[in-house]
């Protein structure tokens, strides 16, 4: 063989391994969505899924039926994650604005800096953090406590995303604004933030996304609870919680209702995920047609 | 691009001329919540630790016991520490060439829905909750790499100590499920430098008779190479982190195990299990220090990849 047709063999070689490589990288996507949906499907139909909320008094013979809903996590997850958006979203936006708009500052490159290292911290230390800061001074765990330490968790998400986002509105407006004498509270918060607002919205729903996916900052926090609750002074129960606690016991009938609450978690944290994707595409289509 | 050069000049020069810009002061004020948060974070964590920091000392970071039952322990850091780091290691021995090739074919030209598919394919994977991940690996990868890898690889290769004693729940399944955890954030920052290397550096290689391999191999990836390391760093820290997914998978041993396949445990593994029911004044304390440990060499590792990944950014800006 010559030199020449070795090489492109190698060549060509190379290629399919990066291709292949490729492809086994979309396996675990594939795997993990049929295996939720497979196992969690059977327990997600059935009638008792969502409502029975006793959770089942689990002696060595667990009952075989179904006993204990996920209601009370799917409640507590949804008010835990909207008191944090509520806090991280406008603590966020704001901080995007100030990252955007005064990026040359020496201050914003280091707010900049701390924001790309908080989305890296790991969000069992936010959960221990929390612990010490809230949970211990009031001597309960509490869903508010819980919520902030998600909040902690969305906060640089939000601020990054909009920092982007109000960075790619054209200077012609921010100066259009100035121009006509407007102050810049009026231009930031009416004309830039407005026009940005597809890219913002979209950086706050992915936060949204991954609290709502977060075990680790609720165990010390939120705690979780056997019964529906609506107090956030009180602990309570969220479903990433759930999957956690009733995946790891030995009660065939829990894990099925864990499968059937990773099933309800996946369709919502990638449901979320696909719209914050499609308002992001509308903006970029609006874009190119002005 | 001089304009708006020109305009942010202007800008600036107003800005200067008006000595009080309120607004400017509001959002900076409400932006050093983040900071002020991280910095937060250590203190009252140093604090919460600190029974344990001053009854250990410097000795919690190699003492290898691990005794709740006494009061006074003893607790040492080590057998975490190893787990945590060689996990995240062989994570990232994993996820490194298939993150690398991924973004390879997605720099790619041409073809741009199939690229964009496999793009939302790899992001998807970071939206999946670590959760869910965990009880995927408990239940469906953990029973099957027992039973068609680490049995059979254990068996051939008996005499090799660290490939010995399979066990269905330990450090390589923690690994695996790792490796598909960090691959999206290896892949996007990858996919972005070989994206960002001048398209005439490629087209001169093909000019001169390189293949695609001699090309991609030695022109594409060592011009790219500064960027892929910030993000190999990256991923480290967020394997570093990744807390429920590997307590589910790592078989909660305290120990440092003598085999790849054995049962061990990582820092936020020791932390998600043990802390609610620590009771006294020390374990929790040392269950918190283990959190500080955690925290600082993240920290450190993810402000080193930041302030590299910023670099070779402005580099491809300014190149």
């Amino acid at each position: 063989m010559g030199r020449n047709s070795r090489r492109s063999l190698v060549s060509r070689l190379s290629r399919s391994v990066t291709y292949l490589l490729t492809a086994l990288a979309l396996i675990p996507l594939v795997l993990v969505l049929s295996f939720t949906f497979a196992k969690g499907l059977p327990s997600v139909i059935h009638p008792e899924f969502f409502f029975n909320v006793e959770l089942p008094p689990c002696e060595p013979s667990c009952p075989a039926v179904l006993k204990a809903g996920v209601e009370h996590a799917i409640v507590g997850t949804v008010i835990m994650v909207g008191l944090a958006a509520l806090i991280a979203i406008p603590l966020g936006v704001l901080s995007g604005i100030y990252l955007a708009e005064y990026r040359s500052s020496r201050w914003s490159t280091a707010v900049r800096l701390a924001c790309d290292v908080l989305v890296g911290t790991p969000s069992i230390a936010l959960g221990l953090f929390v612990y010490g800061f809230l949970v211990v001074p009031f001597h309960h765990f509490s869903a508010w406590s819980g919520s902030v330490a998600l909040a902690i968790l969305m906060l640089p998400i939000v601020a990054r995303t909009a920092e982007g986002a109000i960075g790619l509105v054209p200077n012609g407006l921010r100066e259009s604004g100035l121009a006509l004498g407007l102050p810049r509270w009026r231009v930031s918060l009416q004309l830039i933030v407005p026009a940005a607002a597809p890219g913002v919205i979209t950086g706050a729903l992915l936060s949204v996304a991954r609290a709502a996916g977060e075990t680790a900052p609720l165990l010390f926090t939120a705690f979780g609870a056997h019964l529906l609750v609506w107090n956030p002074n009180q602990a309570m129960q969220a479903l990433p919680l759930t999957v956690y606690k009733y995946a790891l016991l030995p009660y065939k009938s829990l894990q099925a209702q864990a499968w059937g609450a990773a099933l309800v978690l996946i369709v919502m944290t990638l449901g979320i995920n696909l719209v914050s994707r499609w308002v992001l595409r509308r903006q970029i289509a609006l874009a190119v047609q002005q | 691009m001089s304009i708006s050069a020109g305009a942010r000049s202007i800008s600036r020069a107003t800005r200067q001329s008006r000595p009080r810009d309120g607004f400017r002061r509001f959002v900076a004020v409400v932006a050093t919540v983040v900071p002020a948060v991280l910095v937060l974070i250590v203190v009252n964590l140093i604090l919460q630790a600190r029974p344990s920091l001053q009854q250990f000392g410097l000795g919690f970071l190699t003492g290898t016991q691990w005794n709740p039952a006494v009061e006074t322990g003893p607790f040492g850091a080590l057998p975490g520490i190893f787990g945590t780091v060689a996990t995240s290691l062989m994570a990232l021995t994993l996820a490194l060439p298939v993150g690398v090739a991924v973004s390879i074919v997605l720099a790619e030209q041409g073809q741009a829905t199939v690229r964009g598919a496999i793009g939302i394919g790899i992001e998807l994977l970071a939206a999946i909750p670590s959760v869910v991940y965990g009880i995927w690996a408990l239940y469906v990868l953990a029973p099957w790499t027992y039973e068609h890898v680490e049995v059979p690889v254990s068996d051939r290769a008996a005499s090799i100590g660290w490939l010995g004693d399979p066990a269905p729940r330990g450090l390589f399944t923690a690994a695996l499920v790792l490796a598909v955890m960090i691959l999206p954030t290896l892949t996007a920052i990858s996919r972005d430098v070989i994206k960002a290397v001048p398209r005439g550096l490629r087209e001169s290689s093909f000019a001169l008779g390189a293949t695609w391999w001699e090309t991609t191999w030695k022109v594409v990836l060592p011009s790219a190479r500064a960027g892929i390391f910030g993000a190999t760093i990256l991923a480290l820290g967020r394997a570093l982190g990744e807390t429920i997914a590997v307590t589910m998978v790592i078989g909660n041993q305290y120990v440092i195990p003598h085999s790849i396949f054995q049962p061990a445990y990582t820092l936020a593994a020791v932390i998600a299990n043990e802390f609610t029911e620590a009771t006294g004044t020390i374990y929790p304390a040392a269950l918190v220090e283990l959190g500080l440990v955690l925290i600082l060499v993240t920290l450190t590792v993810n402000l080193f990849a930041v302030l590299l990944v910023h670099s070779t950014s402005r580099q491809a800006r300014l190149g």
